[in-house]
């Protein structure tokens, strides 16, 4: 399809991402404020030959996901905080059966109920550490309708590289904003497609790793016999309980996503390379962030943003570039200081200031400008 | 129990005046009915749903009695354990009251769909308590998405209608049947047109020992895009064109058809109903003329069925 342009909103933006990415299974299940994608799929999906089909509740419709990956199509679903809760034990047989899913969180306030209409930051650290065991994910966090788009495409491209599950972290606010939106030319994107056995069947072990740790993935009735398993499993799927099975999968697990820490982050320098203070945002708090530098530039306080695209796996070693090349570092989070404590922990001696905000109102440009003079006159 | 128009008048009612539930909304006065029916100290637990959201907006809440707000999923789980916490305290002699009534309240998502699994959980356990459901046929509180009792034809957010699609094609979850087969003591369906049948029932499910189930039929303007002031028609067609026809159903095993549904010498036709909807209005155009048809057999076919369960065929 040529390039479209659309006035739309975030949550639509992410799924016509999804469509563009070769989404073609939605497992839907309602909930505020990530119903919009729900029901943008409901009517996208059967124009192009996809199915959204919504389940009796959160675990159904991510387990489905599941299935519908292994059957071969590019999978996904979208919800909010309370829903991700319900979804985490099937995040963790994702990871472990290393299948490629997309799972959009619009983040909401917490915990529990929370404020369902209003955006927040709080579920950065449940995506990366709430199901159990050791392992990793990889989280895009979006900062415009645009970057709805562009980063759940690319969501879906790094969950077929990595056979990982990707999460899309967007605040309420992003997923609800309009803004324009360019849709490009399906040839000018970039789509990646999981890697599929070139063995004979007969020769064939599920979970041999290639070089880049990432087995290539046969699916349902592609005439590949196999076995897929949440248990700790060898190469051929074949459960196990022994030590050195569960030592080289769990290293594995981990090891395929942070040696391509690089290749996986993304992030924006805004005005960074003279400045004094660096702000560490993302999402929306990001927006307001860039207002203030503007304003701090003009009342000749050299401040600079440092805006993660990435969360998970963590820009460590951005993190420790960063803080030698400035004074001070602000962390301003649209919650009670989440990725303050990775940033702290990787910034050296260099301090590092939190900004919380755990309300649906972000961080405004006037309260960044604020913490900017502080931070300058300490 | 006796149920005159003149006592209930005077029976304090457990929502007050000032909830913002939509115009013409039934759940409020389902819920004016169930407060109707009480018997003593009651502790209403409620799923999430529109009830729980537009009745507790912060810092108000409509409810005289007892009320705690659950998940989406457990509000069946919630009230078992009221239950059993009343009862160890009773049995200490730490109550006040010699009983407790527990009554859980979900809408249909809450209670066909996420809250199932607890709510079978509780019937199999046997906990003493009235599960009641109002159903307005969708997930109407995030903005009327289809659900396990979503009506074929019915036109949803993420079950459009149009030229390839009818709305929802699949069947209503025939739920007070699966709760019945639990073989719980008391299971009845009731519609808020019929305010005696309605308090009769929601009596005798709490006079029961052990689990009861009330499935209340509950029209929403918003969702279902009909007049504000149809609601209560509705709820009589509804019960006229056999949607939902009211039963009772005791220990899983005897089925008694009701009053009203018993009295009706046939069903009216289904078309009665659709039409005062805009959500089924595609149902009337030439090309689901056939859909249409169908859903009439298949309710036809159900009320015979429920018929024979009843022994009146």
């Amino acid at each position: 399809m040529p390039e479209r342009v659309m006035f739309t909103m975030g949550d639509v933006a992410c799924a016509e991402g999804a469509l563009s990415a070769g989404c073609r299974y939605f497992g839907g299940y309602p909930i505020t404020p990530a119903t919009e994608i729900a029901e943008w799929m409901a009517i996208r999906m059967p124009q192009v030959g996809g199915a959204y089909v919504q389940y009796e509740d959160e675990i159904a419709s991510i387990t489905s996901v599941i299935g519908a990956s292994w059957a071969g199509t590019k999978a996904m679903t979208a919800t909010s905080g309370p829903g991700v809760s319900l979804m985490m034990e099937a995040i963790g047989l994702a990871v472990m059966t290393e299948t490629p899913l997309v799972l959009v969180n619009i983040m909401r306030g917490g915990p529990s109920t929370g404020q369902p209409t209003r955006g927040q930051q709080g579920d950065v650290m449940q995506a990366k550490w709430g199901s159990h065991g050791d392992y990793q994910i990889i989280a895009l966090t979006p900062a415009s309708v645009q970057e709805m788009f562009d980063q759940t495409v690319r969501a879906f491209n790094l969950a077929e590289q990595y056979r990982v599950p990707v999460f899309v972290l967007a605040d309420e606010t992003v997923g609800h904003m309009r803004e324009k939106l360019v849709i490009p030319d399906e040839k000018d994107l970039e789509i990646v497609d999981r890697k599929r056995p070139t063995v004979p069947p007969e020769e064939y072990l599920p979970f041999k790793p290639d070089e880049d740790l990432v087995p290539p993935m046969a699916t349902f009735g592609s005439g590949y016999q196999f076995y897929a398993t949440g248990l700790t499993h060898d190469w051929r799927g074949y459960p196990s309980d022994k030590d050195d099975v569960q030592m080289e999968l769990i290293t594995r697990l981990n090891e395929k996503i942070l040696r391509n820490v690089d290749k996986i982050v993304e992030m924006e320098r805004f005005q960074l390379d003279d400045a004094d203070v660096a702000i560490i945002a993302y999402g929306t708090p990001s927006r307001s962030a860039k207002r203030a530098i503007r304003e701090a530039r003009r009342q000749g306080l050299k401040a600079g943003l440092l805006r993660l695209k990435t969360i998970w796996p963590f820009p460590e070693r951005a993190i420790m570039d960063l803080a030698s090349e400035v004074r001070h570092i602000v962390v301003a989070e649209q919650n009670m200081g989440q990725l303050y404590h990775m940033v702290r922990a990787s910034a050296g001696t260099t301090p590092v200031h939190m900004m919380r905000k755990p309300v649906g109102t972000p961080q405004l440009p006037q309260e960044i400008l604020q913490k900017i003079r502080e931070v300058v006159t300490q | 129990m006796a149920v005159k128009l003149k006592e209930m008048l005077k029976v304090p009612e457990i929502l007050s005046s000032g909830h913002r539930m939509c115009a013409g909304c039934a759940a409020p006065t389902i819920i004016k009915l169930v407060g109707m029916a009480l018997r003593g100290p009651t502790v209403i637990c409620n799923a999430t749903g529109c009830l729980e959201v537009a009745t507790t907006i912060y810092p108000y809440t409509a409810w005289k009695v007892p009320w705690i707000h659950v998940a989406f999923e457990n509000v069946a789980a919630v009230a078992s354990g009221v239950v059993e916490a009343f009862n160890v305290l009773r049995e200490k002699g730490r109550s006040r009251y010699e009983h407790v009534d527990v009554i859980a309240i979900g809408g249909d998502g809450g209670t066909f769909d996420i809250g199932f699994g607890a709510l079978s959980g509780a019937l199999e356990r046997g906990h003493d308590f009235v599960y009641l459901v109002y159903d307005n046929g969708a997930y109407q509180n995030t903005g009327i998405q289809r659900s396990g009792a979503t009506l074929p034809g019915q036109e949803t957010t993420t079950s459009w209608a149009g030229k390839v699609e009818p709305g929802k094609r699949e069947r209503k979850k025939p739920l007070a049947e699966i709760v019945a087969a639990h073989r719980i003591p008391y299971v009845a369906t009731v519609s808020p047109y019929y305010w005696r049948d309605f308090i009769q029932k929601f009596r005798k499910a709490l006079e029961v020992e052990g689990p009861a189930f009330i499935h209340a039929f509950s029209p929403c303007p918003r969702g279902w895009r009909s007049d504000t002031s149809k609601s209560i028609e509705l709820s009589k067609l509804a019960v006229e064109t056999g949607i939902h026809p009211l039963y009772e159903v005791i220990d899983g095993k005897e089925y008694i058809m009701s009053g009203p549904s018993k009295r009706l010498k046939e069903l009216k036709p289904l078309d009665e109903y659709l039409k005062l909807q805009g959500q089924f209005k595609h149902l009337f155009t030439p090309q689901w003329e056939d859909f249409r048809k169908q859903v009439q057999e298949q309710i036809i076919e159900d009320w015979h069925l429920l018929r024979k369960k009843c022994g009146l065929e």
